[in-house]
């Protein structure tokens, strides 16, 4: 971009440059850091440190007393498993049957599939709050088979969270338009060779569709992971809650901050990692949602 | 899988009528879900819409036609003159010397004399010359949360977007470590907006909140502590500023990819011209960033109308009911109330509100040539 006179206003300006990034910066981690630094500390040193910067400074008497007092007060282990149940479950489901989809989609012929999809592309503009309710209806009158024989209604159990969520229309447009882009004579010479239809998507398709299972995989789990308003409505005996429901057991009697900041990091850290291993694929698989538009 | 190989092979069909079978069974999965959980439900709202249908009930459902969307938008202008001596035409007024007016309740509680007056709610009113107009609504808090939920799109679909491209062009340089603040700037993305939000409630604090400490040590005590979110008049903003910093990396990233799709051969161009900065931004990137701009701002928008989160957390559409939304409201009764019937109305409303908003954003940014 530059016009390649370095001289010294070359690098004031670079050094301004990098002021505006470092600012920028810190407005996104401050609140981050805050959260962590605070989880370590003691309740009075806490409230005390807000009124200052030392907020964002970890000293003093650091501990991890608050992940202690927070296993204490909620059912951790429980709301763990749940979500990452819920949240692994719902993504590989949602891969191995958006990708089927998108493979019949894309490669097989079969009368219907022009309407079905334009269906399917169509669906894409009805915001997911909007059927909440209606939904939670549906899946009241649904037959489940437990425990004991023949139940009706889903409501709060575990896969009231995980099946509505299975299938949804942008992970089958991400696959179709991928598919679409490859060369038909992939497919056209494996049926050559004999290859079932099953064949030719598990074992020549999948293999190089890395990068469309990642990002729905990404998105799946974020989306997933995340997830509030439907838990909230779905969710009512402590064994089905995931961790995000957690939250509320801290303002029961007396908000323990500390233990609060234990929580929100604990709960958080695991997808920052997540994010940070694989930075790049998280913000390709936003990006690539973007530039169909 | 076992199943599906088995009937993969089926005596009796020849190859397309064999094709055609694959084809369905593999298409079927999400067929059969998105039926159920999406297409379903969608249509359900509209049908329970017109009904009194709630969760779990003694009673038959019975079909109510339109009263649900009365109930919720109906909307009705009522002004009154101040009343007058009968025998002098003098106005009477009150001890402090005001025009006084006759009781609204005379008008909306006299069904006979004023159907369409009848148990409406007085939602705001204002005076000109010597008369007083109300607005009354059937449902005020749902006026004000559609009102609410109207500004807070307002103001972040342009707020948001427009600091994401800033972001996006700060971060469209090659200077060396400049993919570390591009993993900085999208880190909140990830973060559940439950705990952004239960973070921002101790950052917003009154008494102890970080924010208020930042604000006095940067203006050196001169900055006199808000309670960001008791206060009717700061706690929109407030939610509205949290939900800037939550999302605004995720835009961000949408308006880089699309920057990076700008050939450098225009820059150059643009430069052998002697463009200045506004010059080339005017000319060579946002006509480049066209699509983009379009699908930013549907997304942004369509995000915002589902404010729900940060309010469930932060405010409970307090204080006074200055941060109730249209979410909330749907939630408050499809779920707290058990009343199906009044939820579904609201998405329904909810839905056409979004995709009215979504066609015209369409028409306003088509291509004009």
């Amino acid at each position: 971009m530059d016009t390649g006179i370095k001289g010294r206003y070359f690098y004031q300006f670079l050094a301004l440059r990098y002021l505006m990034l470092i600012a920028v910066a810190l407005i996104f981690a401050f609140p981050l850091v805050f959260m962590i630094v605070s989880s370590l500390k003691p309740d009075m040193q806490l409230l005390r440190d807000s009124s200052s910067l030392k907020a964002f400074v970890p000293y003093g008497d650091l501990s991890l007393d608050n992940y202690i007092g927070m296993f204490n007060r909620v059912p951790f282990e429980r709301f763990l498993f749940n979500s990452v149940f819920i949240t692994a479950t719902t993504t590989a489901f949602s891969i191995l049957f958006s990708s089927l989809a998108g493979f019949s989609f894309a490669f097989l012929k079969w009368r219907g599939k022009g309407i079905v999809l334009s269906i399917i592309i169509a669906t894409l503009i009805i915001p997911a709050e909007t059927t909440a309710v209606p939904l939670l209806f549906v899946v009241n009158s649904l037959p489940w088979i437990g425990k004991e024989g023949l139940e009706w209604g889903w409501l709060n159990s575990i896969h009231v969270q995980i099946i509505p969520f299975i299938a949804d229309s942008f992970s089958i447009f991400l696959f179709v338009q991928f598919f679409r882009d490859l060369p038909r004579e992939l497919v056209e010479a494996a049926r050559m060779d004999g290859a079932t239809w099953l064949q030719v998507y598990a074992r020549v398709i999948m293999p190089i569709t890395g990068p469309v299972v990642a990002t729905v995989a990404i998105l799946k789990f974020l989306g997933m992971w995340n997830q509030y308003l439907w838990p909230l409505m779905v969710a009512q005996s402590e064994e089905m809650r995931p961790l995000m429901l957690g939250v509320a057991y801290f303002f029961q009697l007396d908000v323990a901050w500390g233990e609060v900041m234990a929580y929100l990091s604990t709960i958080t850290i695991p997808v920052l990692i997540f994010y940070l291993a694989l930075q790049r694929a998280f913000i390709e698989s936003i990006a690539s949602s973007g530039i169909k538009g | 899988m076992a199943s599906l190989q088995n009937t993969t092979k089926p005596s009796g069909l020849n190859q397309d009528q064999h094709e055609a079978l694959v084809g369905w069974l593999m298409a079927m999965p999400v067929i059969v879900l998105l039926l159920t959980f999406l297409i379903v439900p969608f249509f359900m709202a509209f049908g329970m819409s017109f009904t009194n249908q709630r969760l779990i009930s003694g009673n038959p459902t019975e079909f109510v036609g339109l009263r649900n969307f009365q109930d919720l938008l109906t909307v009705q202008l009522l002004t009154l003159d101040p009343l007058v001596d009968e025998t002098s035409g003098e106005l009477l007024r009150d001890e402090a010397g005001n025009p006084t007016y006759p009781k609204l309740r005379d008008y909306t509680r006299d069904e006979e004399t004023y159907p369409q007056y009848f148990r409406l709610q007085e939602w705001f009113s204002f005076q000109r010359n010597n008369s007083i107009t109300y607005v009354l609504a059937s449902d005020v808090v749902f006026m004000i949360a559609l009102f609410n939920t109207f500004f807070f799109v307002v103001v972040i679909a342009p707020v948001q977007g427009g600091l994401a491209l800033l972001l996006a062009m700060m971060l469209n340089q090659k200077l060396p470590g400049i993919n570390v603040f591009r993993t900085i700037y999208f880190m909140p993305v990830v973060v559940s907006m439950v705990v952004v939000a239960l973070l921002w409630r101790f950052i917003y604090d009154g008494s102890n909140g970080v924010l208020n400490t930042l604000l006095a040590t940067l203006t050196f005590g001169g900055f006199k502590p808000v309670d960001w979110l008791a206060n009717p008049q700061t706690a929109m903003p407030a939610l509205m500023a949290m939900s800037v910093w939550q999302a605004v990396g995720f835009h961000m990233v949408i308006w880089l990819a699309g920057l990076q799709t700008i050939p450098t051969l225009l820059y150059e161009a643009a430069n052998v011209e002697g463009a200045d900065w506004w010059q080339k931004f005017r000319f060579v990137t946002w006509p480049g960033l066209r699509n983009t701009a379009v699908f930013v701002l549907i997304i942004i928008t369509m995000q915002a109308f589902g404010l729900f989160t940060q309010v469930d957390i932060m405010t409970r559409g307090g204080p006074v009911d200055t941060t109730q939304s249209v979410v909330y409201q749907m939630v408050q009764r499809g779920y707290g109330k058990y009343d199906i019937s009044g939820g579904s109305t609201i998405s329904v409303v909810l839905f056409f509100i979004v995709l009215a908003i979504s066609l015209l954003q369409r028409y306003l940014t088509r291509e004009k040539n």
